[in-house]
């Protein structure tokens, strides 16, 4: 398995190899899913869209729906006005939609199709019926990364969509690039402490819908227009993922003058506390029994599991938001995360990630824009314990004969991201579990027959 | 056409079998004519006008007319869920990416590379000594900078890299479709490099925007195939035996593989795999097989006609999916080389594998017998696979391919009446002379004679496969398949990752007929037997009895 990969590293200008990302427009697709009666519209060539949609299907083993401008080489000299326009004839007709979100892709970013003009006039000459909502958001390829397109979307339904009319007693969340599962946790937290909240997107009853035998184009989930419109009202936003979601959080500051707190995601103890913490300052809710409890069998596991994590070497890939709380969470378990590394480019991610590992594993190397190659290479020359990473450091785990603990986006080959989260407190308690039950899967396959343990 | 009575079932079983096969193939839907009629009116209702004239030639309800005609490899109106993808995933994504020794760079934006890795499931086993990239990701991940200023001097530095980090035998570049925008010269780029490297270095301008789906992408890989590495190995010159390619063949969940095991049972020797499971050196001796099996004839049938005109090597159009339609392709080969030797060995592993494969089936047959499909796919599977269902007793009463061209539903008779429309003029079409060394085709009268018998040469189509009643759709969008389960309640449906689990939802069990949902091998009699216990699970799985709730019936 990769035996082409060389122990030695040699520094590369131009060359990615196996990377640890992908372009902006997949993750554009992936927040419109999160509003209601929401069709995605892909602008370029069908081949983005097809890409897309199958690669979130893999992931979520749900439909995806999506349209496309199916660019021709026509298109790709002329633009794609006229594309869009039929586009817009087709869906309304066959799909009609509540709300299109369009994307861009690398090829009319190249061309230059003017967006805002092409849907004005779309409107103009009726092409949109009244009161139908059509965003976008411009996401060439050759920019940022998956989690770029999922910022540019989601502050996309701010600028489009954000109104203040009347202050209403409710706050903004901006749950961050993660799981159905994920949103559907934080939700019921905020619930439980009484927080009427704005959920923005909401992919939840969208990409994890029941099986009932009938088919629903635009299944129950998604945050509706109306509940976005209202953001401009709220109190505060609290934004999770500062990558993903601090685009859209400064926009509704700028527009609306919601102040917003920018968090980490909370995945685990600290972070979650920061997230209670930010919750309860904004609205002066104070946390529930329950939550507390929560958070104490948390600690529990912690406090009792530590001597299988206490030391072990630990590589992590994954986004920028989800490998910053994530290291602080194993250092807090006494682990040594010593390669953590993002695909996307984030100053952010490296400063946080190397002042969480400055006193408790000075040597650890910390890099953005890597690929999963390098991070392989570094495993040749310094062997780990565990690597935590999305679907595709499988690979790397079977060379090198290292546990993986899948985690991040996308994970296309087992189940269970999507309906069991790893934020929040009983998030982060299921995070862990899995981390410590594959530690432990481990320890009895590798201990001989006089020292494999009935108890552990 | 001559009757060759050589490609008749010789076993009992098998003339049993082929017999069943055939009833199941050919019989009339049991949808019925009106509702069908009904609900093509429905579907093409639905559309905008315009859309609908247009989507209306693409729907074709069988008729007894062999000769019918069905509308292909014409654009998709904008807006319409489609199956399809680009040009770039016909290219890198399926015909070149299943070379497994080469170094395949995608020079573009990162997207392009990750979406193309390793999810075809083309599998490949390195050759002793030899190399194997095909878990590996390639990309010269452009930005804004490289979009503005060129990409070119970044393609040759990774081109450097690669070769310096893996020294590969050869590596292909593949443009997307900004690419073809800025400009960058990567034929230009490619050949520097080969020349200063000394291996193989191929471009391939296969842009996400050209053509209309995959199909042009495909295109634009044999042209690459056939300029730059067949007939490329020239020392070698001869290969001894009854060699073939195997061409159009991908390998997914080991096909190949079991294709070979028969074919080698029957001491038939594979020269060379396009391009599943395919090694660069195979390849550059390509031109030494005496014939072309072609699979996917829309996929390959390029590099089939242009190797027939420079080396002289004919093809046979066969098909490896199902008991039945595999027998019948071994008759064609051995029809072909027409030595008794062979022609017996090949009786005598088809007695005896199609004896052990009916066995294995007929369980399974039981259940599935005059169960109904719905076949979405490809250029080639969406009529392969109908042969397999027929083994099981299962009926195809609809059809269609998601970016075949009418040769591939009408046979090649159609290739004079196909209009040459913009999207496909700016595909390249190679000049091909015979080459003046290499040309070496087998005598006239022989052609001749395997010409007649429809041996070699020669594609049907789809259509006339068809029983009566059963509709063709090509190219279809959501909209269609909903309607059409909505209507028809098919009991199994095979289509695409986009599509599994739409129809899932509507509790009709969902086959990928591109990816096998991670299982196969399907090609063969052993692929047969695994077929037909995984569609076995699908239709006879007992979760599907649970979506409703006791109280709610």
């Amino acid at each position: 398995m990769l035996e082409a990969t060389p122990k030695e590293i040699t520094e590369r200008q131009a060359l990615r190899i196996n990377p640890a990302k992908t372009c902006q427009p997949i993750g554009a697709m992936y927040a419109a899913l999160g509003i209601h009666n929401c069709l995605p519209h892909s602008h370029g060539s069908q081949g983005c869209c097809s890409y897309h949609r199958s690669h979130l299907t893999r992931h979520y083993k749900e439909p995806v729906m999506a349209a496309t401008s199916s660019f021709t080489e026509g298109s790709a000299v002329f633009g794609g006005g006229a594309n869009l326009r039929q586009a817009f004839t087709t869906m309304y007709k066959l799909y009609n939609p509540d709300v299109i979100a369009i994307n861009t892709t690398c090829l009319s970013e190249t061309i230059g199709d003017d967006l805002p003009s092409l849907i004005d006039e779309s409107r103009e000459s009726g092409l949109i019926p009244d009161g139908k909502v059509v965003i976008h958001a411009n996401t060439p390829s050759y920019v940022g990364t998956h989690v770029t397109g999922w910022s540019n979307m989601t502050k996309a339904m701010v600028t489009y969509l954000a109104e203040k009319d009347s202050p209403k007693n409710q706050i903004n969340l901006i749950p961050g690039y993660v799981e159905p599962s994920d949103t559907r946790h934080l939700k019921r937290v905020l619930k439980e402490l009484g927080v009427e909240s704005v959920v923005f997107p909401d992919t939840s009853d969208v990409v994890d819908t029941p099986q009932t035998g009938e088919f629903h184009m635009y299944p129950k989930g998604g945050t509706t227009v109306e509940a976005l419109k209202t953001t401009g009202d709220s109190i505060k936003t609290l934004a999770l993922g500062p990558v993903a979601s601090k685009a859209a959080a400064e926009e509704l500051k700028n527009k609306c003058d919601v102040d917003y707190d920018l968090l980490d995601l909370p995945i685990g103890i600290a972070a979650t506390d920061r997230f209670i913490q930010a919750v309860m300052e904004a609205t002066g809710v104070e946390p529930t029994e329950g939550l507390m409890d929560d958070r104490g069998r948390l600690v529990d596991i912690m406090t009792d599991w530590q001597q299988y994590l206490y030391n072990k070497r630990v590589a992590v890939s994954g986004d920028p938001d989800q490998v910053v709380p994530l290291t602080e969470f194993l250092v807090s378990c006494g682990a040594k995360p010593v390669y953590v590394i993002t695909g996307t480019p984030s100053r952010y991610f490296e400063t946080r990630c190397k002042e969480i590992l400055k006193d408790w594993v000075p040597e650890a190397i910390v890099k953005a824009d890597a690929d999963m190659f390098y991070l392989h290479q570094l495993i040749k020359n310094g062997p780990v314990d565990l690597l935590i990473s999305n679907v595709y450091g499988k690979y790397i785990a079977r060379a090198e004969d290292i546990p993986l603990v899948r985690f991040g986006w996308p994970v296309l080959d087992r189940v269970g991201h999507s309906y069991f989260p790893s934020v929040g407190y009983r998030g982060s308690m299921h995070l862990l579990c899995t981390i410590l039950n594959t530690i432990l899967d481990r320890k009895d396959r590798d201990d001989p027959d006089e020292t494999f343990e009935l108890v552990l | 056409m001559t009757e060759n009575t050589n490609l008749s079932p010789k076993t009992d079983i098998e003339k049993q079998a082929a017999e069943a096969n055939q009833q199941v193939m050919l019989s009339e839907s049991p949808v019925g004519l009106e509702t069908t009629t009904e609900t093509v009116e429905e579907i093409v209702k639905a559309y905008p006008r315009k859309v609908g004239k247009k989507r209306g030639k693409h729907i074709v309800v069988r008729n007894d007319d062999p000769q019918q005609e069905i509308d292909a490899n014409a654009r998709t109106t904008p807006g319409i869920i489609t199956q399809r993808g680009c040009a770039f995933a016909g290219c890198k994504g399926v015909v070149v990416g299943p070379f497994g020794d080469i170094v395949h760079i995608v020079h573009g934006p990162i997207g392009c590379s990750y979406y193309a890795w390793m999810t075809r499931r083309n599998q490949f086993k390195a050759r002793e000594e030899g190399q194997d990239f095909i878990n590996y990701s390639f990309s010269t991940d452009l930005n804004e900078h490289d979009i503005v200023f060129g990409g070119v001097g970044k393609l040759k530095t990774a081109i450097q890299e690669a070769y310096d980090t893996f020294k590969p035998k050869a590596i292909s570049v593949h443009s997307t479709c900004p690419v073809g925008l800025i400009g960058d010269d990567i034929q230009g780029a490619a050949k520097e490099m080969s020349e200063t490297l000394g291996i193989s270095v191929v471009a391939f301008n296969c842009e996400g925007y050209k053509g209309v789906s995959q199909s042009a992408g495909h295109h634009i890989a044999n042209n690459g195939f056939f300029k730059n590495w067949i007939g490329a190995d020239t020392e070698t010159e001869e290969i001894p035996g009854y060699t073939v390619n195997l061409m159009g063949e991908y390998n997914i969940g080991g096909d190949a593989w079991e294709i070979e095991r028969v074919l080698e049972k029957c001491g038939i020797t594979v020269v060379s795999k396009f391009s599943g499971d395919g090694s660069y050196d195979e390849a550059t001796r390509a031109h030494l097989a005496k014939v072309n099996l072609v699979m996917c004839h829309r996929s390959i049938n390029y590099m089939a006609t242009m190797m027939e005109t420079k080396y002289g090597v004919p093809w046979v159009k066969v098909n490896f999916i199902g008991v039945h339609a595999f027998a019948k392709s071994m008759r064609k080969i051995a029809s072909f080389f027409d030595d008794p030797a062979l022609t017996e060995r090949v009786e005598a592993v088809l007695a005896e594998e199609v004896a052990e494969a009916e066995a294995k089936i007929a369980p399974y047959r039981e259940r599935l017998e005059g169960k109904t499909v719905f076949l979405f796919v490809g250029g080639s599977r969406a009529h392969h696979y109908q042969e397999l269902f027929a083994d099981l007793g299962m009926k195809t009463v609809v059809a269609g391919y998601e970016f075949a061209h009418r040769d591939d539903y009408e046979g090649r008779q159609a290739l004079p009446k196909i209009k040459v429309d913009a999207d496909s003029r700016n595909i390249e079409e190679i000049d091909v002379e015979p080459d003046s060394k290499l040309y070496n085709p087998p005598p006239e009268d022989v052609l001749q004679k395997l010409r007649e018998e429809g041996v070699i040469g020669e594609y049907g189509g789809m259509i006339p496969d068809m029983g009566e009643g059963t509709l063709l759709v090509d190219n279809i969008s959501h909209h269609e398949l909903d309607v059409l389960i909505e209507r028809f309640k098919p009991d199994l449906i095979g289509s695409g990752i986009k599509d599994k689990y739409i129809i899932e939802k509507f509790g009709i069990p969902s086959k990928q007929i591109h990816s096998y949902d991670y299982g196969g091998p399907f090609a063969g009699f052993k692929g047969a037997v695994n077929f037909a216990k995984d569609i076995d699970l699908r239709v006879s799985g007992p979760a599907w009895k649970y979506i409703k709730a006791p109280w709610q019936n």
